[in-house]
């Protein structure tokens, strides 16, 4: 059953405590208890092993489960693995890709442009194969101009086309930021409301294996200040094609966070046909003692540092806020009225990043309800070394996360 | 116009025989249909394409369509320039007299349905694009009567229904919105155009370039129109302002240092 979901007008994006609609609520707290439902999860380490491990998924009334084991034991795994399970298993990016392909069969307005997405097949596979099916107008291979494609984009969201405009790497895109910032984010307001601007604007960003400083940066902060638009982040196969879907059926400009080192993430996501509230955070693990939020790649980090803290006794709420403009004051709400100590763990940079605006916005809103100040733990402010060990250093670790929790948790 | 006012006000007896004379004095401007067909002065420099014929076929009325049409143009951009200069129109102005003739021109050829998308000298095409002066005035001055609800400005008028998309403030970025406009047309399959104008200071923009490139690349329905107002060189008339001051300003003085060495004032005294 498919359900199209309305996001916030551009004109009334606040980060308040903004419900969902009431609809909306029921249908994903009907999705978490759905009876047998586990998400794999795949732990990518610092080191770039892979951990395979069924996670638990998030239900109340296996709280007590939960804070004995982060994950699965091996006869849960088993079960997990058997052929009768409903849903499909697929890596993330083909998860991105079944939301596309199934979007663009849906409506005929919606095409997707950008370097090499045609018949390379996407720099990251994302679109293998839909130029083939959709044809080249459908999905356009752009010659590399950013400002001029992204441009290009938005003047086709003004009449009414659904763009997915891909950035190669989410970095390229800093040389469209007049066309998204000025264009993209405020035409709906200059205009008077005569022009929405349904584009989705995507790509890989974030901290690689030594990809080098221009490769690696993380654009969610220097993208929050433009009004108008909404931002998202995706991190399991799951959220990707929901968020993927929603994007795409908004009303709004959304820009869709993927990031790079997550595009071979493994999971079983439903057969049916859903979609992600575009502005909800998820519930990875509820807890007790303290609030960790995070987005992306950095969902990994704690998940592994939770697992060393509840051998150590600690009982982490997880959260992964996915929804990185507006945040989802709601849920974080709820969660810091439950536990009153938040822990920020991102990738962005110190500076001006996610982090500090959620600082902000959390401050601000529930202070009373705050035992401990927050801490951020993000990204030093400086360009990502292409070294493999200096690299490292410059983002978050989950050994730092495991020491952030203990000193607040004191 | 003022003439044809006069013989048409109601009962006044001592002007009727005045205003009998003034009307035959007046020059009758012709509202035929006929066609007539005008030979453009200046001949196109055509580059890798045929020019277009410089015969143009039109009637007077048409003529005089245009000319009323220009001529509100003209009245209206001075009213604004007044406006702007007694501090209630605020921020930019951008006034597009002297270049009536090229949206007017242009309106003429096309239909509703094909996009024109211009930078911010953009009054007079939303008032050619169907705009109402009445929503001219009021999005220049802040009120929500305005097109974009006085939300937007000088720089920011947009008609969506008579597909007018704006309105920008920043040289240059409005090209490749027009490359997504005749992108869209062509993906949709749709037998228009779209008229992408820009100025002789955006030709200096990368993202034009980009946008002449992408529009040979896949074919689109595309036409850039450069307006060379000349407003880029802006700096060569102030230098030329500057010295003529100072030239002025020299002949006075010298003229005080005679009058003061040569004792001419002292006849005056």
């Amino acid at each position: 059953m498919a359900t199209v979901f309305q996001g916030l007008g551009a004109t009334a994006a606040i980060t308040a405590a903004a419900n969902p609609l009431d609809s909306n609520k029921f249908l994903l707290s009907s999705r978490r208890s759905f009876s047998g439902k586990k998400t794999s999860l795949v732990v990518v380490r610092s080191d770039g092993s892979l951990n395979l491990n069924t996670g638990s998924s998030a239900g109340a009334r296996r709280l007590d489960q939960l804070v004995t084991n982060a994950v699965a034991t091996k006869a849960d795994a088993a079960a997990a693995a058997s052929a009768s399970k409903p849903g499909h298993e697929l890596l993330l990016y083909e998860a991105l890709r079944e939301g596309l392909e199934e979007e663009m069969d849906r409506d005929n307005r919606v095409c997707v442009m950008g370097e090499d997405v045609g018949h390379y097949g996407g720099s990251y596979k994302v679109t293998r194969g839909l130029a083939d099916k959709f044809g080249d107008l459908r999905v356009l291979d752009t010659p590399i101009a950013e400002n001029a494609f992204t441009g290009m984009g938005i003047g086709a969201a003004m009449t009414g086309l659904r763009p997915i405009v891909e950035g190669m790497n989410m970095g390229f895109l800093l040389l469209a930021f007049n066309q998204i910032s000025n264009n993209c984010g405020m035409l709906h307001y200059t205009s008077g409301g005569q022009f929405t601007i349904p584009i989705v604007i995507r790509g890989p960003g974030g901290v690689g294996r030594q990809l080098g400083a221009e490769h690696s940066q993380r654009l969610e902060s220097y993208f929050q200040s433009i009004p108008g638009i909404q931002m998202v982040a995706c991190s399991t196969p799951y959220n990707a094609k929901g968020l993927m879907k929603a994007a795409i059926r908004s009303e709004n400009p959304v820009i869709l966070f993927e990031h790079v080192l997550l595009y071979n993430l493994k999971e079983r996501i439903p057969d049916e046909e859903y979609i992600c509230n575009l502005e909800e955070a998820e519930m990875v693990r509820p807890g007790e003692h303290i609030t960790i939020l995070t987005y992306s790649r950095m969902r990994y980090h704690v998940m592994q540092a939770a697992k060393t803290l509840v051998n150590k006794g600690y009982d982490p709420e997880v959260i992964d806020i996915r929804s990185l403009k507006p945040f989802d004051l709601h849920t974080i709400g709820n969660s810091v009225k439950k536990t009153h100590r938040v822990l920020i763990v991102e990738e962005c940079m110190r500076t001006g990043g996610i982090g500090a605006s959620l600082t902000a916005a959390i401050n601000e809103n529930f202070i009373d309800y705050l035992d401990a100040p927050i801490v951020c733990l993000s990204s030093q402010d400086v360009p990502t070394p292409y070294a493999g060990t200096l690299e490292e250093f410059t983002i978050v670790q989950p050994a730092q996360i495991v020491t952030a929790v203990e000193q607040l948790c004191q | 116009m003022a003439l044809s006012h006069l013989s048409s006000t109601r009962s006044n007896r001592l002007l009727r025989p005045l205003a009998a004379a003034a009307s035959s004095l007046c020059r009758p401007i012709s509202t035929s249909t006929e066609p007539l067909v005008i030979e453009t002065s200046i001949p196109f420099t055509p580059h890798k394409c045929e020019p277009p014929s410089r015969s143009v076929e039109t009637n007077p009325q048409e003529l005089l369509t245009f000319f009323r049409d220009m001529a509100t143009m003209r009245r209206m951009e001075i009213a604004a320039d007044s406006l702007y200069k007694a501090k209630l129109i605020r921020g930019f102005c951008h006034l597009y007299d002297g270049q009536e003739a090229v949206c007017v021109g242009m309106e003429a050829s096309i239909n509703k349905k094909d996009c024109i998308i211009t930078a911010y000298r953009d009054h007079c095409t939303f008032l050619g694009r169907g705009g109402t002066l009445l929503e001219i005035f009021s999005e220049l001055m802040g009120r929500q009567g305005g097109c974009s609800k006085g939300k937007g400005g000088s720089m920011h008028f947009y008609k969506k229904e008579s597909g007018f998309y704006g309105g920008h403030g920043i040289v240059g970025a409005q090209v490749p919105l027009g490359c997504g406009l005749a992108f869209a047309q062509k993906y949709n399959k749709d037998e228009n155009v779209t008229f992408a104008l820009y100025g002789d200071g955006a030709a200096n923009q990368g993202q034009l370039f980009e946008a002449l490139n992408i529009s040979a690349l896949w074919d689109l329905p595309i036409i850039l129109v450069c307006e060379n107002n000349h407003c880029k060189d802006v700096n060569l008339f102030l230098l030329l302002d500057f010295l003529r001051l100072f030239f002025t300003l020299l002949l006075l003085w010298n003229r005080v240092l005679n009058g003061w060495l040569f004792g001419r004032w002292h006849g005056h005294c």
